[in-house]
């Protein structure tokens, strides 16, 4: 599948579109991209469990089985792990099946499937087939949501050569990354944050794809870079604007995918301000910010000013209450409290970070 | 008001040849001698195969290896009933099912010998490879079945497992979603009455594996396993409702694996040498002897000439698997993505 690589990238997560251009939520991005997928190729179709219900996944495949029949868009039998069995099988088959996962949770129980299978059967086939599949999977709190329905489990499956793990902050992202997806030929996580299904942004009306494995620069700065993934992406940039405030100059790098990782971007970054600061939706320990740090410490040790810091969740389980929730979930103040900790340190400064 | 019976299921036995060699008119298959003797030749080679490996695995020549010996039948009567085109999703020890379906036996022995590139199946052939987890292959099975009939194409899908597998939840979700979507699938449950060294007795209180199939609203049948003419009858029927398009069967066959689990395995500790030697009187290859030398399809001259012809292969299939170079460390970044990611390349520099 040969579609444009739009080169227009918005230099902000948030914020108002630019004036004139064609403004989407990110949740119809979503269901734009799935709906021109499948429009243009046959092999493409949508299942899980409420794709085809009045809720329709957060309304990110409303009306597509009315439009193209339940045939393409269906709810399974709840069978987590044998229905990515199936989709692995249809993928082998030449389909390129989009699985919908409403909680990224609920691929631990398809875990064998995901990892011994879907991102193993190219390598044990000798090169021969390929599993051309994405497996959509919404993270993100609310209240309620609680340890089981919450979890950003992006590290688990980072860890696992030939998986590709994205996670799209923007909706010009959702879109571009999500046709990307479904064109790749291998297994794709596409991992969403339910805090960004009601942002509004630039998303063209043509195909486009964002090429996976490359980063943004979502603002340019000089004093420190943050790399943020997905909703964190937010955060940084509302610490961005009040640190402005205070003289202080961020650079803000969404890295889009994580699996790969665009390193050279973060590099370049590092090289320039000399500060780093790795903000995660998922847990510290052994998470994707710990990759990102040692990858710099092995590539830019020389480069920097100041220790590397992640902001990332506690490493406990998340609490259910809406209280602890806004203490679980670190946010804009951790950013410019950790960025203001960072300008004031040397790298080898002993004194532990709070979080 | 009086309880009544709403639903009541009938499960079906299949025997063709009994242990002497005698064929049931009526229950006999439409095979013509050549095929017959096609068969033979099939199950001779599988079994010179399987000795062979046996001892190459002993002479430290070939790594773990599982014996298919007894199970020819289910294995060859099975994957005969296919055409070509139709795709096999087979399990560990399946390399009867493999040799059956043309799968170059020097290809084999190399994926026991450790080299991935064994499992890589020749342009032209829709052989998938073995799937060492039990019966995570099922619901890819279903998928690819489900696939073709999307596709309307005309393949029929077989998945090969054990008797185990009908335990793991990945057979209960795969043979479901196959019911409900009535997709082109034949299940063959070789039933050969251990997983490793838990008897089948222990696997399921159910007095048939086949009856499981009518819980998905599909049928089950059980046949004898070791009887050639009764698997393959019972595979081509599901084979031909398949390609109709009134989906799935589950065929269970009963047979009995006449060596250990694998050349680690040492059977003596769960399972009586008596017990063995029961089985083999009823052993597969020799029932189709018998029932072709009453047929006069068999004479002891063409019988020599089958072993002599298919030691032959057998040894080639090692010579060419002995002059395969190893494999480069290049294969396991090269297969690992569709197109190897920087940082692999950058990884394959380091190495």
């Amino acid at each position: 599948m040969d579609l444009p690589v739009d080169k227009v990238e918005s230099t902000r997560a948030s914020g108002p579109a630019a004036e004139g251009k064609r403004t989407r939520t990110y949740r119809e991005a979503l269901r734009e991209a799935l709906a021109q997928a499948m429009e243009r190729d046959s092999r493409v179709f949508v299942a899980g469990q409420g794709v085809d219900d009045p809720g329709a996944v957060f309304g990110t495949t409303k009306g597509l089985a009315e439009r193209f029949g339940r045939q393409r868009v269906f709810d399974t039998p709840i069978a987590e792990n044998g229905i990515t069995g199936i989709m692995i099988g249809a993928a082998l088959a030449g389909m390129r099946p989009v699985l919908v996962h409403m909680r990224m949770d609920f691929l631990p129980m398809s875990m064998d499937q995901i990892v011994n299978h879907a991102a193993k059967w190219r390598f044990m086939f000798g090169g021969r087939v390929n599993v051309p599949l994405t497996i959509r999977c919404i993270i993100g709190r609310g209240w309620g949501a609680a340890a089981q329905h919450s979890q950003s489990l992006q590290a688990l499956f980072v860890h696992i050569p030939g998986l590709k793990v994205v996670m799209p902050s923007t909706p010009y992202d959702a879109k571009g990354l999500l046709l990307a997806s479904i064109a790749d030929e291998n297994p794709v996580i596409f991992v969403e944050h339910r805090w960004l299904f009601d942002q509004s942004g630039y998303v063209p009306e043509e195909e486009y794809v964002i090429p996976i494995g490359k980063g943004v620069i979502r603002r340019k700065g000089r004093d420190a870079t943050v790399v943020a993934i997905s909703h964190m992406a937010y955060e940084a940039c509302k610490a961005a604007e009040s640190l402005e405030k205070d003289g202080i100059d961020i650079e803000i790098i969404d890295p889009r995918s994580l699996s790969p990782l665009d390193d050279e971007l973060i590099f370049d970054s590092v090289k320039k301000t000399g500060r780093l600061i790795i903000a995660d939706t998922g847990w510290k320990n052994c998470g994707v910010g710990a990759e990102i740090a040692a990858r710099v410490a092995s590539d830019a040790l020389g480069y920097l000013k100041a220790p590397i810091r992640r902001i990332a969740t506690a490493d406990t389980p998340t609490p259910c209450s809406f209280e602890l929730e806004k203490e679980f979930y670190p946010s804009s103040e951790d950013i410019i409290f950790t960025v203001k900790e960072l300008l004031n340190k040397s790298p080898l400064s002993p004194q532990p970070y709070r979080r | 008001m009086p309880e009544e019976t709403i639903k009541s299921f009938n499960v079906g036995y299949l025997q063709v040849l009994d242990d002497e060699g005698h064929a049931d008119k009526d229950l006999m298959p439409e095979l013509s001698p050549g095929q017959i003797k096609e068969l033979y030749e099939l199950m001779v080679l599988i079994r010179a195969f399987d000795d062979k490996a046996f001892k190459l695995q002993r002479q430290g020549r070939l790594g773990t290896y599982l014996q298919v010996k007894g199970q020819e039948a289910s294995e060859v009567g099975a994957a005969y009933a296919l055409k070509k085109g139709d795709w096999i999703f087979p399990s560990g020890r399946d390399v009867g099912v493999l040799i059956t379906r043309g799968h170059p036996m020097h290809m084999l022995l190399q994926y026991r010998g450790g080299d991935e590139r064994g499992m890589k199946a020749p342009e032209g052939l829709d052989n998938f490879p073995i799937t060492i987890p039990v019966s995570t292959h099922i619901p890819i099975c279903t998928g690819a079945a489900w696939a073709s009939k999307m596709r309307r194409e005309d393949v029929v899908h077989m998945a090969f497992f054990g008797d185990g597998a009908t335990s793991r939840a990945d057979f209960h979700e795969g043979l479901n979603f196959a019911g409900i979507f009535k997709v082109p699938a034949v299940f063959v449950c070789e039933n050969n009455g251990y997983a490793i060294s838990l008897p089948r007795a222990r696997q399921t209180a159910a007095e048939t594996l086949a009856q499981k199939a009518f819980a998905y609203g599909f049928e089950g049948i059980q046949v004898d396993g070791n009887d050639i003419f009764a698997v393959y009858s019972a595979a081509s029927r599901a084979v031909a409702k398949a390609r109709k398009g009134d989906g799935p069967t589950l065929i269970e066959c009963v047979t009995y694996r006449i060596e250990g689990h694998s050349t680690s395995d040492d059977d003596s500790r769960y399972r009586t040498k008596q017990e063995v030697e029961e089985w083999r009187k009823k052993d597969p290859v020799d029932r189709l002897e018998k029932y072709m030398k009453k047929n006069k399809i068999l004479t002891d001259e063409y019988k020599q000439s089958v072993t002599q012809k298919t030691r032959d292969m057998v040894e080639k299939a090692v010579e060419d698997y002995e002059k395969v170079p190893p494999p480069e460390a290049a294969d396991f970044f090269a297969n690992t993505y569709a197109q190897p990611t920087e940082q692999l390349k950058e990884q394959m520099k380091e190495l």
